[in-house]
């Protein structure tokens, strides 16, 4: 009888043990020492133009800048996470899971180390990311190295080929209807609404890879595109997706001279002043009908 | 926060104290090894550590200038108010209790005679004096931000020691006009777009707690309005590139030091001048060089009453200036040095005791067609110079250096000892923050200055030299 009664004291020791130590295995996706053990790696090093990164070189100042939203272990759990409520504010990123929204490679690929390294000096408009230009070029290229480190991805994976972006084409009338055509088409209105105003009859409904509450991109009330506002980058993010969100990439549906006319006429549905948005007022160019179907 | 008095009480260190002291310290860091964990409360807007923008609470780094260039703001779209849950005031106090011993060794004392009558009338003797114990600094209340894009502001009701409050800022900024960094415009009271702020500064005791280029007044004059370490009144423009690597300030100020109520001057006027341009030094940082000129008019003549000036009246303006370069030198992450020089000139009315009968009754009054220059006064000018190394161990710990000196090139009164007001100062201290966030800030602050001026202890005329160790918490939330 003392031999049971010792058993089932171990056996409820054990299950105790266990039962406190799950939600902290199924949580962490990441230890501490993995992440230390890749600190060192061949992916913990960064090459933007002719600088080289390296992870360890960016501790300091991650712990400086970074460490307080996207955390220690790069997993977008920092103490501020927690205040950052979407749609208003996306949460963190996540480092670990190897995903990032502005890419110049294919949608499901690895970013480049200058992808990265161009988000850091940019930083995300309408999240509490700011533009880190204010670091000199080396701690960026530090810190994208530190950024690869966290995720397993980039210890086994290479970053896909950057989309070939052919020259741009002059600004017409003509062009810029085309483009409205294939807003039409793949139905950009769907999330973004027929005049850009980020109404459409999906955003509502629209949630990110995990699951959180996103809203798309409203043209019409002066905030600039996450990944950039030059012409080439608003053609780069519809042709690779902002990957993790709802937004995909259309550079199966879309050909690069199409693109350029979307770009066009994105460009109309933006207030910022533009050359595109005077031409489609003279033209009296009405927003599209979603109902004539694409 | 300029807290204290600046007294020069003194007498040496003595051996309890030191034990004392050291002792303090020590228990600091046992008792304070702890993670910087805790939620910033620079979080309730931003969600930024308060690490992100200051080197060390409350010294800026590059980052927290840009945001304070660009008005409080991130720029992401989401600084305006309207987005912030409606219970966010940004509002900060900040207060220090202390510890310190403060030293001087030649204060005016009275001499007794046998029969226990004082001496002459009065200060007839100089004796070193030292004294210590528990104090004070003043309270700050800090309160700034955005009221929309692009609108901000920043008003802070400042105490001394005993309650007694100023405003020493009052400013509403139009930030980014055009969508230009390049322009924005600033009115109320501000601190002067020093790099090196003295409003942010590191150290904390009656000396070493200001900076002495930039309150320097040459021994004998009383031009008090070129002190550009004061928060002064006026409209500034100011406009940065995007990554500020780029800076520029012009601002129009009133020659009156910041007072209310147009105290002194009809028509005087100053201005101040800045521009700095930083550069990306790789592996070392990113290094800043810059410029600065404050120049100006101020009233030597008053109007009286009964013989009191009359405030307001101030005419008869003269000039001044003071004008340098500052260095910000970063070696890598945790070590760096800000290097200011100065050169400053008065007006020799102001370097024979004209300027400001107001706040100190009896000094010279510049009457038309009366008064007159002694044969051979010259403007007097002076150079100085201030060193201030960094050795930031992590985020959370700093150690600070700083050593100035101000020598005077060129006397008032020909045949004045050529070192009369000279200044020498060395400060040092250490501040350490056990947890780091934007919603409070602590620190364990201990720290030592040594003050030295040629020539002008009150009766005799010798070297007057002053100390002061301060030890203490400073706290804001």
């Amino acid at each position: 009888m003392a031999v049971h009664t010792n058993l089932l004291k171990w056996l409820l020791a054990l299950s105790v043990v266990i039962t406190l130590c799950l939600p902290g295995n199924s949580f962490a996706q990441l230890t501490t020492n993995q992440v230390q053990d890749w600190l060192h790696s061949p992916a913990a090093t960064s090459h933007v133009g002719n600088l080289t990164g390296h992870a360890p070189d960016a501790q300091y100042q991650y712990r400086r800048y970074c460490v307080g939203c996207h955390g220690e272990l790069g997993d977008g759990n920092g103490e501020n996470a927690m205040w950052m409520e979407p749609p208003l504010l996306q949460k963190p990123r996540n480092f670990q899971l190897g995903i990032f929204k502005c890419r110049s490679t294919p949608t499901g690929t690895l970013p480049t180390d200058q992808d990265l390294f161009d988000t850091i000096g940019r930083g995300m408009d309408r999240s509490n990311m700011p533009s880190w230009n204010t670091l000199s070029k080396q701690e960026r290229a530090d810190l994208v190295a530190l950024v690869k480190h966290f995720s397993p991805r980039f210890q086994s994976e290479k970053p896909g080929t950057p989309i070939q972006i052919p020259p741009e084409p002059e600004i017409t009338d003509d062009r810029i209807k085309a483009g409205q055509a294939v807003f039409q088409k793949v139905e950009c209105w769907k999330c973004h609404g027929a005049q850009g105003m980020a109404n459409g009859p999906s955003a509502s409904t629209l949630t990110d890879d995990l699951g959180r509450t996103i809203a798309p991109f409203n043209f019409t009330d002066g905030s600039r595109p996450k990944c950039g506002t030059t012409d080439q980058d608003l053609y780069r993010i519809f042709m690779t997706g902002l990957d993790g969100t709802p937004m995909p990439s259309f550079s199966d549906n879309i050909k690069p001279e199409e693109a350029w006319d979307l770009v066009f006429y994105l460009r109309s549905l933006m207030s910022q002043p533009s050359v595109e948005k005077q031409m489609a007022k003279k033209m009296g160019l009405k927003p599209v009908n979603p109902s004539s179907g694409p | 926060m300029r807290m204290w008095a600046q007294s020069h009480l003194c007498q040496k260190p003595r051996r309890e104290s030191t034990l004392l002291a050291a002792a303090f310290a020590f228990v600091f860091l046992i008792l304070s090894v702890s993670p910087a964990n805790a939620i910033p409360a620079f979080a309730r807007k931003y969600g930024l550590r308060c690490s992100a923008c200051h080197e060390s609470w409350p010294m800026l780094n590059y980052f927290g200038q840009k945001f304070k260039d660009n008005g409080y703001q991130l720029m992401n779209d989401r600084d305006a108010p309207i987005w912030q849950n409606p219970g966010y005031w940004p509002i900060t106090f900040r207060i220090t209790p202390i510890w310190h011993r403060v030293s001087t060794n030649r204060v005016q004392v009275d001499q007794y005679d046998s029969s226990g009558s004082i001496i002459g009338t009065g200060g007839t003797a100089e004796a070193k004096i030292t004294t210590s114990g528990f104090d004070l600094s003043g309270l700050d209340f800090h309160t700034g931000g955005t009221l929309e894009k692009n609108f901000s502001f920043y008003v802070l009701p400042s105490s001394d020691p005993t309650a007694s409050f100023h405003f020493e800022t009052v400013m509403a900024r139009l930030d980014n006009i055009g969508n230009s960094p390049w322009l924005n415009v600033k009115l109320g009271k501000f601190e002067l777009d020093n790099l090196l702020s003295e409003k942010r500064i590191l150290t904390l005791t009656g000396e070493g707690g200001i900076y002495q280029l930039y309150h320097f007044i040459p021994a004998g004059d009383n031009n008090i309005y070129g002190q550009m370490g004061d928060n002064q009144l006026g409209v500034e423009v100011l406009g940065h590139s995007a990554n500020d690597r780029t800076r520029y300030s012009v601002a129009l100020l009133s020659s009156n030091d910041g007072s209310v109520e147009l105290p002194y001057g009809e028509e005087s006027y100053s201005t101040f001048i800045t521009g700095s341009q930083a550069f990306d030094a790789g592996r070392l940082g990113v290094e800043r060089l810059g410029f600065y000129v404050m120049a100006g008019e101020a009233p030597t003549a008053f109007l009286t009453n009964g013989g009191a000036p009359i405030a307001g009246s101030g005419t008869q303006n003269k000039g001044y200036s003071r004008e340098g370069f500052v260095g910000q030198f970063y070696f890598g992450p945790h070590f760096d040095t800000t290097v200011v020089t100065q050169h400053g000139e008065d007006s020799a009315w102001f370097g024979q005791g004209y300027g400001d009968p107001i706040d100190f009754p009896g000094s010279n009054n510049n009457i038309p067609g009366v008064s007159a220059l002694p044969a051979g006064s010259r403007n007097p000018t002076w150079n100085g110079v201030l060193i201030e190394p960094h050795l930031v161990v992590s985020p959370q710990m700093i150690l600070i250096g700083r050593y100035e000196t101000i020598r005077m090139s060129q006397q008032s009164t020909p045949g004045t000892a050529s070192n009369l007001g000279n200044i020498t100062t060395y400060t040092t201290g250490v501040r350490y923050n056990p947890f780091m966030t934007s919603r409070a800030g602590w620190a364990y602050h201990a720290e030592y200055n040594w003050w030295h001026q040629d020539g002008t202890s009150p009766v005799t005329g010798n070297n007057l030299t002053s100390s002061e160790l301060l030890l203490g918490f400073d706290f804001d939330f």
